[in-house]
């Protein structure tokens, strides 16, 4: 064994059969818990309680309201991923630019690691605790500002308030992914960006955001995908009565009413390709907004 | 008519103070070089001339206009900077290109100029490449045609050659020079390397602790010094400390010996002084083959091979003296050889040890 | 020296971003203080309430041993597995770093569903304690966050050199990987195992919809039911994610740097 260290093409090859057994727990685990049971859910998803397969859990999964269903998760995924983007974006500049005291990023980086893990339930009910009927926001506004966003149309349980919710660990999210790549973006092409004439809006315009963008799209897709596949900060919020995909699935496993694993299995499916089709979209523009790091 | 005015400068960095109130005036047209050690002021300097900080006191006066105030982008200066300041996500014609754009010239006339600029600095085929598909050196001829195209007032360059390979830097710095003659630009550069600013610039100003010690033409630096720390600076300077002793026949004593000096005469007898002699002037003999007059006493320490010549090192009593000897010579004069060596009667320099440093003035006397 | 004045529009952010993160926090630590009777300000009854629900600490308990678990776990099956790979096997970096990836496209919600089919019949002390099917779940949820970090931790290092320093001296490879390579990337596996108890601590998905009692399903218990108390918990919840935070954050900071034998990369 002592003399396979360096991983040499001629002795790599005949040694790689022993060095490869000692991967053998990892791929068997990753086997038994990862790729066995998401191939199953797959395979499931087409067949029928009882046995035989069908398309039937398939299509009913492209009827209304599931339809609907996966066009408002798709929705509020866009919008939390969007704005995450922009704000974690301007946000994190804000801390890392030149002039921004050390203290102000460190502050800022730990904070997002927190709220980036804070996502689920005790995160749905602090968004209650402050803008739910009875919430301090809410007070505060109708009490001082005397607007009531109740009377509006708004709820914590609905679309926007999810949105909002969602907004608590996205933005920390993109703060924590960015940063490095603001790290890179140096001062010296602002500085000489100025020197040339160009104002701020300018600069980004030209240089700022073609450099990120490559980072940009990276950080949007996995934006994206958190969002997309939340349940426990939805299920926080409102129980089975909001209308997203991951709930719904949830619902279906849960033995309520009507019980249907194939079912849960077709919705199981639906995501993954809305998630697989998402990482293949994202390929072909990482390597366009790329092209001059070649 | 002065072109480009700096008037008591001043910046302060918390309890650090960067500048102290100096004093610049060049004319349209000139080379000045700004030149010190790490930390002197130099880059704090040309920052403020360029808008990206402001003074705390002071002004910057261009064609008779104070720009003190005056944001950035809208002082109409070229910067070339020490190193990456190519934009990555754009082609070498495209950075060239950056300022013409932004002012919203028409697309052909800019692209003649690109192509123009690019032409003048070189790099005529290498237009299409990313900057990370570019050189050090050609990276830093397109950041000059970048700085050029927009025709700036002033050309400000932040010691542009420091991330280069010496014989890159040589080549390069020559052709800024050559470029920048040709155009008639006024330029600023700044730099540590004092044989950089000697070979290329039409004044010289040598900065140190936030203030300005000399200004002066290359040859004046080297030969006049006005300062301890000049003369150190600038070339090598054996330093002989002596006392004068006679003033009218110019004679200084040091460690007991009498040397006669030019430079000394119209001294005041008693006054403590620093001989400053050039190693390329002092001449050393063998011991026992020469006597007397004007010689200081010691022995070979060390020989440095430099190409023609060696410079060889002797220790005397108090002092340790630096020769330029002929390499043909230097095997005459070996290591542990008692030497003695001669200094020039004329051809040298003194200064006053009682005096302060110069602080925002040049030399009543140099420019 | 750089610009040394903040920018105008970076405070305006920072003040976004303070306003929006600890808004939040604030309302829920008011609501918390509310008195069960008068409906304000200000009482620690919800508080008192939940220290004194035998329920709270069950679950917590439950919780954190199952973290432990978890760590344990994932620390015993990744660390020899990405040393092997980065020693012997680095052309198999790039398919461990696409498996890594993998929890993304199957996320908890979809993972569950798989797992809860799988192993219906599989026996009770693995089906029917947390301590089975949730940890092994959990293994795989910390996968990429533990993984990423560990693959850090190693090309931190110069492992060739290392190893063969070791090797020359007499070491066993069992000495070699416990006394030499260990104690080196303890930083990585440290912050792994951080950022996994953050991730189990606050796991519901799987837990909720496998029916076990863990503290998140605890807390969303409380949520239906008792709205002083569940603001009151998730504020703990809050404070315990900041600490292994705060922890991972120390660890970055005090661990010298491990030595490295000669620059790497």
């Amino acid at each position: 064994m002592g003399s396979a260290l360096r991983p040499d093409a001629r002795s790599g090859r005949r040694r790689v059969p022993l060095a490869w057994l000692a991967l053998l727990p990892f791929f068997a685990y990753a086997l038994g818990f990862l790729f066995i049971p998401a191939a199953d859910t797959v395979i499931g998803a087409f067949q029928k309680q009882g046995g035989g397969a069908t398309l039937d859990n398939v299509r009913k999964t492209l009827n209304q309201p599931y339809l609907d269903q996966y066009w408002l998760t798709i929705k509020i995924s866009l919008i939390t991923a969007g704005g995450g983007c922009v704000i974690g974006l301007c946000i994190a500049y804000a801390a890392i630019r030149e002039g921004t005291p050390r203290f102000i990023r460190t502050t800022l980086t730990t904070f997002s690691g927190v709220a980036a893990n804070f996502a689920g339930v005790p995160l749905a009910f602090a968004f209650i605790a402050t803008l739910g009927t009875i919430g301090i926001v809410t007070g505060f506004m109708r009490d001082h500002l005397g607007f009531d966003p109740y009377q509006h149309g708004f709820t914590i349980f609905g679309e926007t308030g999810v949105e909002i919710t969602y907004m608590y660990f996205q933005i920390p999210l993109m703060i924590l992914v960015i940063a490095p790549a603001i790290d890179g973006l140096r001062a010296e092409w602002r500085e000489a960006a100025s020197n040339l004439g160009a104002s701020a809006w300018q600069f980004w315009r030209h240089v700022g955001i073609p450099v990120l963008l490559p980072s940009i799209l990276g950080a949007f897709i996995l934006l994206f995908g958190n969002s997309f596949s939340a349940y426990a900060t939805a299920y926080g919020l409102a129980g089975n009565s909001v209308f997203l995909v991951p709930i719904t699935i949830g619902f279906y496993l849960s033995g309520n009413v009507l019980s249907d694993p194939h079912f849960a299995q077709a919705l199981a499916f639906g995501m993954f390709v809305v998630l697989a089709v998402m990482m293949l979209l994202y390929i072909p523009l990482q390597r366009r907004s790329a092209r001059w790091m070649r | 008519m002065a072109y480009l005015e700096l008037e008591e400068l001043r910046r302060a960095f918390g309890p650090v103070v960067a500048l102290d109130g100096i004093n610049i005036s060049m004319k349209k047209g000139e080379f000045l070089s700004l030149l010190g050690p790490s930390g002197c002021g130099k880059t704090t300097a040309l920052r403020l001339v360029a808008g990206f900080d402001r003074p705390d006191g002071g002004s910057i006066v261009i064609d008779g206009k104070d720009i003190t105030r005056v944001s950035p982008n809208h002082r109409d200066m070229g910067m070339v900077f020490q190193a990456y300041s190519l934009f990555p996500n754009l082609t070498a014609e495209q950075n060239v290109e950056f300022g013409l754009r932004i002012r919203k010239n028409k697309r052909a006339p800019r692209r003649k100029r690109v192509a123009e600029l690019l032409e003048l600095v070189g790099l005529g085929h290498a237009g299409k490449r990313y900057p990370h598909q570019l050189s050090g050196g050609m990276q830093q001829r397109v950041a000059l045609a970048r700085a050029l195209a927009i025709e700036p007032r002033v050309l400000l360059l932040d010691e542009p050659l420091s991330a280069l390979d010496a014989k890159v830097r040589v080549q390069l710095r020559e052709e800024i020079r050559r470029i920048q003659t040709q155009l008639g630009i006024t330029t600023l550069y700044v730099t540590h390397d004092q044989e950089e600013a000697l070979s290329v610039s039409d004044h010289v100003a040598v900065m140190w602790s936030g203030r300005i010690e000399q200004i002066g033409t290359p040859s004046e630096m080297y030969s006049a010094p006005a300062t301890p720390f000049v003369a150190e600076f600038i070339g090598t300077m054996n330093r002989i400390e002596a006392v004068v002793v006679d003033g009218d026949r110019g004679e200084v004593e040091h460690d007991g010996t009498r040397l006669t000096v030019d430079t000394a005469r119209g001294r005041r007898k008693g006054e403590r002084v620093l001989v400053l002699v050039r190693p390329e002037l002092l001449v050393l003999e063998p011991s026992e083959n020469a006597g007397g007059e004007n010689t200081l006493a010691g022995e070979v320490v060390t020989h440095t091979f430099l190409g023609s010549v060696t410079r060889v090192k002797i220790l005397g009593s108090e002092a340790e003296l630096t020769a330029d000897v002929p390499t043909a010579r230097v095997d005459s004069l070996p290591v542990g050889l008692k030497v003695n060596a001669l200094v020039p009667v004329a051809g040298t320099r003194l200064l006053s040890l009682s005096q302060e440093p110069a602080s925002d003035g040049p030399d009543p006397g140099d420019r | 020296m750089r610009r040394r004045w903040i920018a105008p529009s970076a405070v305006v952010w920072i003040i976004v971003a303070a306003a929006f993160f600890l808004i939040p926090l604030v309302a829920t630590l008011l609501f918390s203080l509310r008195s069960i009777q008068t409906n304000k300000c200000c009482s620690g009854d919800a508080y008192s309430l939940i220290i004194h629900d035998h329920q709270f600490w069950a679950t917590i308990r439950v919780s954190f041993v199952l973290s432990l678990e978890t760590i344990v776990i994932s620390l015993l099956l990744f660390v020899p597995t990405t040393y092997w790979v980065h020693l012997k096997l680095p052309r198999l970096r790039p398919v461990l770093g696409f498996m890594a990836l993998i929890p993304f496209v199957v996320p908890p919600i979809v993972l569950v569903v798989g797992l809860l089919n799988l192993y219906k019949g599989a026996p009770d002390w693995f089906y029917a304690k947390p301590y089975g099917f949730l940890a092994t779940a959990y293994v795989i949820l910390a996968f990429p966050y533990m993984y990423f970090s560990l693959d850090a931790g190693f090309r931190s290092i110069d492992l060739h050199t290392l190893t063969e320093a070791s090797q020359s001296l007499g070491a066993s490879w069992r000495t070699t990987l416990t006394r030499v390579i260990l104690p080196n990337i303890r930083a990585a596996a440290l912050g792994g195992s951080f950022l996994t108890l953050a991730i189990v601590m606050g796991e519901f998905t799987i837990a909720s919809l496998a029916n076990f009692k863990t503290f998140p399903t605890y807390i969303q218990i409380v949520n239906e039911s008792q709205p002083y108390q569940a603001a009151a918990l998730a504020l703990l919840s809050f404070l315990i994610v900041w600490a292994a935070m705060l922890a991972l954050l120390f660890i970055g900071r005090g661990r010298p740097r491990p030595a490295q034998v000669a620059a790497t990369r």
